[in-house]
């Protein structure tokens, strides 16, 4: 794709405003490592909030294709909250019947955003976490195949294809060869499966590096323990290069600290990539090594607005 | 002394050996996790930290927050559930 001359464009629809999302210098939060860029690409740019516009746009589209949805069916998946606000709102844009599994206790802000685009939420335990929605939308969908396109977000490889076509083309474009490093979080693992394997194929190496939470009890919504949990289809631990563990307690620290100093609102899986980020250019400052690093910020903090206000009860 | 339950969530089941539910003793929440600590060792660090319960971690008393009760000093009777609410992974 060629990079746009202008942010200011006319569109047909909403879907063909994703993607192009702007690419960040993060100068104070990173002053630590002065001789390193640090670089936050906004995936919060897109027009359903997250980074997770991507895969659900690029696995809708092709399955509308290829006949394997079409206007009689419902598109049924589980998903922690962005997934589903992406299949929402492209569901109103395409025409498209959405229900969604999610475990209860997620964030209110996003269930009433995803039911605001016509989408139908299903409630799964929230003791068994995303793993337990997993599995419900398993069993719904065994019992009416007919009924249901079921893109699986955690199997479906147009979830790492959306990022290798479209972010890391991106990257490349803006930042050429000055990238030495990319990190991202680990959650169905697509982001960083399709672009490390764009970046990979790079002329110059490019060290890529997922994130994990350091435990499995963990505050790091939208981001998955692998050792404690399903692992996904399309993960592919041998694509990347490297994975870094933070702590809830870094993240979120790291969250705040990007609201002040940066003006930028991120949700707490943006801090714990962010804070690894930064760690891995303290150390190629350290080591006099220079470097480029990219960091994807997968959404804005508003959408975990907390439940101490307004979500003062959860409904079980 | 009142005996409860307390529901134990997906990541901290290999501390139960696997349980999703146990039962335990105490008077006041604070109470019930110090009396679950003596049976499984590991859990109050897991749930608390200098401050009270981690910033994370959500701690149901029935269905009402204990942050909207009296924190870890929340009044407990027999056959009251606690539900110790984990984040939300992946997707």
């Amino acid at each position: 794709m060629l990079p746009r001359l202008t942010r200011s464009r006319s569109l047909s629809s909403i879907a063909d405003a994703v993607g192009q999302t702007p690419l960040v210098r993060l100068d104070r939060a990173a002053r630590a490592a002065p001789s390193v860029e640090v670089y936050a690409k906004l995936e919060f740019a897109n027009p359903g909030g997250s980074v997770k516009d991507r895969a659900a746009l690029r696995m809708m589209t092709r399955a509308l294709d290829d006949g394997r949805l079409t206007s009689d069916k419902i598109l049924i998946d589980s998903t922690s909250g962005n997934t589903g606000v992406a299949y929402s709102i492209f569901g109103a844009a395409l025409g498209v019947r959405v229900q969604l599994v999610m475990p209860s206790n997620v964030s209110k802000a996003r269930k009433d955003i995803a039911q605001a685009f016509g989408t139908e939420i299903i409630y799964s335990d929230p003791m068994e976490g995303s793993d337990g929605a997993i599995r419900k939308v398993r069993e719904i969908v065994a019992q009416h195949p007919d009924r249901y396109f079921y893109p699986d977000q955690y199997s479906n490889p147009d979830n790492p294809l959306a990022h290798y076509h479209g972010t890391a083309v991106e990257i490349l474009d803006a930042l050429g060869d000055r990238i030495t490093h990319f990190v991202a979080g680990l959650g169905t693992s697509g982001t960083i499966m399709g672009n490390a394997r764009r970046l990979h194929e790079h002329t110059r190496p490019v060290r890529c590096v997922a994130v994990e939470p350091a435990d499995a009890f963990h505050g790091l919504e939208g981001l998955k323990h692998l050792p404690s949990s399903l692992v996904p289809g399309i993960h592919d631990a041998a694509a990347y290069d490297e994975t870094f563990r933070v702590t809830t307690e870094d993240g979120w620290d790291m969250a705040d600290l990007l609201a002040r100093e940066e003006a930028l609102h991120v949700g707490h899986s943006a801090g714990a990539v962010v804070h690894a980020a930064i760690e891995i250019a303290k150390k190629l400052h350290a080591e006099q090594q220079g470097g480029c690093v990219v960091a994807i910020v997968p959404d804005r903090g508003d959408r975990y607005f907390a439940p101490m206000k307004w979500e003062k009860r959860y409904l079980w | 002394m009142h005996t409860v339950t307390v529901r134990i969530p997906t990541p901290l089941r290999t501390l139960t050996a696997g349980a999703d539910e146990v039962t335990a003793t105490g008077t006041t929440v604070r109470e019930v996790i110090v009396e679950l600590e003596s049976r499984f060792p590991g859990i109050k660090d897991r749930l608390l930290d200098e401050k009270g319960v981690r910033r994370f971690i959500n701690v149901y008393l029935a269905d009402e927050d204990i942050r909207f009760l009296d924190g870890l000093d929340s009044a407990v009777k027999a056959g009251d559930q606690i539900s110790i609410v984990p984040a939300i992974a992946g997707g």
